[in-house]
């Protein structure tokens, strides 16, 4: 199943209203989490071929709102369409990849097995495995065991799981927690080279300076989205100078 | 169902069991310690080794794989990969007879070890036919793969799942007839055991010590014990859920 290869600037789209359409639509996503009402009634969109950052105090519920447009998260309310499907649903699952916050890998195999095996359950090229090694900067670690690996190594490896198939929409929680700031820029240039072939990517992180680097953000706070822009407007419209600022202009605003 | 899937995710389980030798050693060689205590633990009675030495083992087995596999199917959840796995085009029930696959393989290499040592080495005296011990020796290290995937589903700690050993196996031990005749037990005591796989497994191994030649009624315990075993892969696979809360 090679359907899925970057498409040059000008991609041969399924259908005129795919393209249209934005990459993820959120209509009054509501989600209880343990007894607690953790997202109140989201509305948002995520349009295609973009980085959106999301951004957010830790336990404001990113990594829940990512979760509920991977179609793992259970809802109380609300719908979520992804890529014009239902989020989760099977036609779904070799067109989205999903960084989970934690490195999820198989902490006793290699890095070039467990990427073999993502590759097998993907049905993705079998040059796959070789080529996200190389864009995570991971070469040279192919036989080391994904436990042996420090902290940001096994983080990358749990990304480069997910470029594999060469997904459409990437929804990638915190990728840079961890990483030095020449890593961070490597990985944010690939970000950029990943939206420039077309794939949608939406990014969680509480880094507040990453967010220049997106073009759309959303900054959440205790379940509620507190704005929806491009940084520059963000920081116009706040009359402030870095996100950081930004963000507490707007939490003080909506006291 | 899909076979490419289901072979990837067996070929993977088996990878993780290279990398971790000590598991594997101790999934090999304990069931083949327990026999050799057996045997000599009734050193003046070699009878009752020939009565009770094949219906352990298919027990020992059975109860080593369920630890196993339970605690293996948890570390996959606990480690966020069955989370990623989810969000994959991979089918519940691939996910866990690629797991069966792999543990069955454990499961064959242990049964063929331990039936040599006990036939081969230990003199184990018997009326059916080798084979046949073998096969219900299989049959039981697979039912016991599969109850263990079955309750992981249901743990979420390593703690939980160590505990399902003596919640879900230690009551079948008790009613399986290992300890005394079916017949004997209270009506209900009675009717319980009839619906518990491992009474069917101790039943095809007891009968196989006695009577010569494989009886119809050894080859339909043997397929009870299988039936049981993917029964509860089915069940596994329907528990296992994309949305968790
Ligand atoms: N498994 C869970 N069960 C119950 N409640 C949970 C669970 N996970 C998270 N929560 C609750 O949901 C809320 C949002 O959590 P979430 O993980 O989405 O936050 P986050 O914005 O990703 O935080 P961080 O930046 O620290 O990762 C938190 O208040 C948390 O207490
Ligand atoms: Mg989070």
């Amino acid at each position: 199943m090679m359907n899925s290869s970057p498409a040059g600037p000008g991609p041969a789209a399924p259908a005129a209203t795919a393209t249209a359409a934005p990459a993820v639509r959120v209509e009054g996503l509501t989600v209880v989490r343990g007894g607690r009402t953790v997202l109140h009634g989201l509305d948002l969109e995520v349009a295609r071929g973009s980085i959106t950052g999301l951004l957010g105090p830790s336990g404001c519920g990113k990594s829940t709102l990512l979760r509920a447009i991977v179609g793992v998260q259970r809802t109380a309310g609300g719908r979520v369409e992804v890529l014009g499907e239902p989020a989760g649903g099977a036609g779904l699952r070799h067109r989205v990849g999903y960084v989970t916050q934690a490195p999820s890998v198989y902490g006793d195999l290699s890095v070039i097995e467990n990427l073999d095996y993502f590759a097998a359950v993907l049905g993705a090229p079998r040059t796959d495995p070789a080529r996200v090694i190389a864009q995570v900067g991971l070469a040279g670690h192919e036989r080391d065991t994904a436990d042996r690996l420090s902290g940001g190594q096994r983080a990358r490896v749990s990304l480069a799981a997910a470029l594999l198939g060469t997904p459409e929409l990437l929804v990638l929680d915190e990728p840079t927690v961890g990483l030095d700031p020449v890593l961070r820029q490597d990985l944010w240039r690939l970000f950029r080279s990943l939206a420039d072939q077309g794939a949608t990517l939406l990014v969680s992180s509480h880094v507040m300076d990453e967010a220049t680097r997106c073009d759309r953000l959303l900054l959440m706070r205790e379940g509620r989205l507190l704005a929806d822009d491009t940084p520059a407007e963000l920081l116009r419209s706040t009359g402030t100078a870095d996100i950081d600022s930004a963000f507490l202009d707007l939490v003080e605003s909506t006291r | 169902m899909n076979l490419t899937r289901t072979l990837a995710t067996a070929r993977r389980v088996l990878a993780q069991l290279r990398h971790d030798p000590r598991t594997v050693a101790l999934l090999l060689v304990v069931p083949c310690v327990l026999l050799v205590l057996l045997k000599y633990m009734f050193d003046a009675q070699p009878g009752t080794f020939d009565r009770i030495g094949p219906e352990l083992l298919g027990v020992f087995p059975l109860m080593v794989m369920f630890l196993v596999t339970s605690v293996a199917m948890l570390r996959e959840r606990t480690s966020g990969t069955l989370e990623r796995l989810l969000t994959m085009p991979i089918g519940k029930l691939d996910l866990l007879l690629g797991y069966a696959i792999a543990f069955g393989v454990v499961a064959l290499v242990q049964a063929a070890l331990a039936s040599a040592l006990t036939i081969g080495v230990l003199g184990l005296d018997l009326a059916g036919p080798t084979w046949a011990v073998f096969a219900v020796a299989v049959a039981d290290g697979l039912l016991g793969m599969a109850l263990g995937l079955l309750v992981s589903a249901f743990a979420s700690t390593e703690f939980q799942a160590v505990q399902f050993l003596p919640a879900v196996l230690l009551p079948q031990l008790l009613l399986c007839g290992l300890f005394g005749p079916r017949e004997d037990m209270a009506t209900v005591l009675r009717w319980i055991s009839d619906v518990l796989p491992l009474s069917y497994a101790v039943d095809a191994m007891s009968r196989l010590t006695t009577t010569t030649g494989v009886a119809g009624r050894t080859v339909l315990d043997l397929a009870v014990v299988g039936a049981c075993a993917f029964a509860a892969l089915a069940l596994g696979a329907a528990t296992l859920r994309r949305r968790t809360p």
